[in-house]
């Protein structure tokens, strides 16, 4: 078990490397910073020495090991936009980025469980026919249009919602949280429900196919067999079982709404890392763009790790320590 | 007295897009306290559906359309929902065909038969613990109170059907429906696996249907013999009459041609010819087709019924016990 943990740990570190080189490798195309850095009035003497100044002028692969270096540290360099430390910049924005994909994943997640197994246990019933159908609304529009048909609604039309921005936050030491304050409630609604959609239909799909394969099984004709009732065998028995492969899934939709943020932060104008990233391409800020796709990466990885090691909780199969003998 | 089951005229029809099928058919017989009936007959005659009413597990399209059920007396044939239930398990036990698939891969076998005796009796959680450690131990699982944290993967084929047939007797149910339970299992410990059911059986007085392929487990277990064809009762009687003397010519194809001391060791003999589908059953005798004594008669309708042949065969022309001893 330890030593698979290790091994685990070890892939992961070498995702990451791999996805540090290819995001590196592609900002040089990006295009050139020094050209935003430095006005119209500019001598190729400035340019040199920003350059210098940057690290530009090492060969590539120096730069790379000199990015990796620094970022194990938590040190990902200078913003070329904004002057300051990049690290410093992230930290101030990852906690709109967090609460907002906390809350849709939560969504996601409870949500999407909840109908995929209604929809599995009254599978011919109206309602769960009813969601059935809906749901492909959510599988099929793509988010920002989403986005911007529930502001149209809530926000314009209606006018209950706030259409952009976190609204008030409290900051408790370095974390500003929107989630004590009531317009930071209401900010939170629209974004998470657009960028938590897609995913919870998804889940809720999953959860319904696997779980109507599992009320098949013959363990669950057993179960009835033995008088247990309905709720015990549709959510001791039926459930577990269906939520030992819906793990997966559910464990990368949840990288995924990180990753995603950005086309709901781009929507609702939310001050996350998406957005931060977004200006970032526009100034060729290599240092922010880097970090950024670090970070993503990390959390994705790590996400898979988590999953892994669930597992092992879930299905007493996987475990290796059997303790009884055959 | 009163049978622990008996079962009326039974029948169960399958609605389908061409035409209802009927996987059983006027099907009657009782299963006295402590007795056990063994249910023979090559696949598809109609056993699993038989037993499955009986438990109120259709699935459905499949339905009883007539007939009736009584356990102890009681019609429960009707029961709905909760009401059936709350008889299965409690009056009423199942044991499967494979054991591998039968338990839940994610629950501690105690916690499994725990959540059973907790949802027919009135008792606390750790008296039921107590009680999930004596079953183990009254199947012959050894080291019972520490194998009653195990999973069902850390335990043998037949150690599995061990712990099916506990859960299955552990709320002290009055009839057990034993579905091929030793089919799935190594040749070596099913002789095992039926000496502990009928044990157990024997013990608690509990009438067993037993559902079996194999003439050998008849022999060696049931008292009395139900032989299935095409979704209707083709011999019913005791075992010793019916094995060593049969009247009905499929029992009697079945037993094959081997000699009267071996026969009933063997599995079922092969016949010429297969079982007509549900969709396309002969007139008359449903087995008229591949019977050796078929006569211009048996073709007609309706078919023989156990009365035709002293109410042991359903047939018109029964082997004669001269013909045989
Ligand atoms: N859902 C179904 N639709 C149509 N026919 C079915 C269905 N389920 C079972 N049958 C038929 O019912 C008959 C009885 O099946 P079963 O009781 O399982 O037989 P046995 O247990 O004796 O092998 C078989 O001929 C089978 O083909
Ligand atoms: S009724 Fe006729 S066809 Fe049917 S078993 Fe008897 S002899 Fe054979
Ligand atoms: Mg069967």
């Amino acid at each position: 078990m330890l030593a698979y943990i290790i091994q685990r740990i070890g892939q992961s570190a070498l995702v990451l490397l791999i996805v540090g080189l290819v995001a590196f490798s592609m900002f040089r195309f990006v295009g050139d910073p020094i050209d935003n850095m430095l006005g119209q009035e500019r001598t190729q003497e400035d340019i040199d020495r920003l350059r210098g100044q940057l690290g530009l002028d090492q060969p590539f692969v120096m730069q790379y090991v000199k990015f990796l270096g620094g970022a194990v540290q938590g040190n990902f360099g200078v913003s070329y936009r904004q002057g300051r430390p990049v690290s410093e910049i992230l930290l101030e924005r990852a906690p709109a980025t967090l609460e907002l994909a906390a809350v849709s994943g939560f969504l996601a997640i409870s949500i999407g469980i909840g109908l995929g197994v209604f929809t599995a246990i009254r599978r011919n019933g109206i309602t769960a026919n009813v969601i059935m159908s809906a749901s492909l609304i959510g599988v099929s529009l793509p988010t920002f249009l989403i986005g911007i048909l529930l502001i149209y609604l809530f926000s314009v039309e209606l006018g209950w919602l706030p259409s952009f921005g976190r609204g008030e936050t409290v900051k408790i030491g370095n974390w500003s949280t929107g989630f004590l304050t009531e317009t930071g409630l209401k900010a939170l609604i629209l974004p998470s429900i657009t960028l938590g959609l897609y995913q919870m239909t998804l889940i809720m799909r999953l959860v319904r196919s696997e779980m109507l394969e599992v009320l098949r099984q013959d363990y669950i004709r057993f179960a009835r067999a033995r008088g247990l009732r309905e709720r015990a065998v549709n959510f001791r028995h039926a459930l577990k079982n269906t939520l030992v492969p819906v793990i997966t899934v559910t464990g990368l939709q949840l990288g995924s709404i990180i990753a995603f943020a950005i086309i709901t932060e781009t929507v609702f104008q939310w001050p996350g890392v998406g957005l931060l990233f977004i200006n970032a391409i526009q100034f060729v800020d290599i240092p922010v763009m880097a970090a950024y796709l670090m970070l993503i990466s990390v959390m994705f990885v790590g996400i898979n790790l988590i999953v892994d090691l669930l597992y092992f909780a879930i299905d007493p199969r996987l475990r290796v320590d059997r303790t009884g003998g055959h | 007295m009163t049978p622990t089951l008996s079962i009326h005229n039974l029948t169960v029809d399958i609605p389908t897009r061409h035409g209802t099928l009927r996987p059983v058919q006027d099907v009657s017989y009782d299963i006295a306290q402590g007795e056990i009936l063994g249910v023979v007959g090559e696949s598809g005659a109609g056993k699993s559906m038989a037993g499955n009413a009986v438990i109120g597990l259709l699935n459905p399209p499949a339905h009883i359309a007539s007939g009736e059920i009584h356990l102890n007396g009681t019609r429960i044939d009707h029961l709905q929902g909760d009401d059936m239930r709350r008889l299965r398990g409690k009056h009423i036990g199942m044991v499967f065909q494979d054991p591998l698939t039968s338990l839940n891969p994610l629950l501690k076998i105690g916690d499994q038969l725990t959540e059973t005796m907790l949802a027919h009796l009135d008792i606390s959680q750790s008296d039921a613990r107590k009680r999930a450690i004596a079953a183990l131990e009254e199947v012959g699982i050894p080291g019972a109170a520490q194998r009653v944290d195990s999973y069902p993967h850390q335990f043998s084929g037949g150690m599995r059907q061990r712990v099916v047939i506990a859960l299955a007797l552990c709320a002290e149910p009055s009839l057990i429906i034993a579905d091929e339970p030793t089919t799935a299992l190594d040749v070596s410990v099913q002789a095992q696996i039926i000496a502990l059911l009928k044990r157990l059986c024997r013990d608690r007085g509990t009438a067993v249907m037993l559902i079996t392929h194999d003439m050998g487990v008849i022999a060696e277990a049931a008292d009395r013999v139900a032989v299935m064809y095409a979704g209707q009762l083709a011999e019913l009687g005791p075992v010793r009459d019916v094995l060593t003397v049969p009247l009905h010519p499929y029992t009697d194809g079945l037993m094959g041609s081997t000699p009267l001391a071996s026969r009933g060791k063997a599995r079922l003999h092969q016949i010429p010819g297969a079982m007509p589908r549900l969709d396309t059953l002969p007139d008359g005798c449903a087995f008229h087709p591949r019977c050796p004594r078929a006569q211009a008669d048996c073709t007609r309708n309706p078919g023989p019924t156990l009365a035709d042949a002293q109410g042991r065969a359903a047939c018109f022309h029964p082997l004669l016990r001269e013909d045989v001893a």
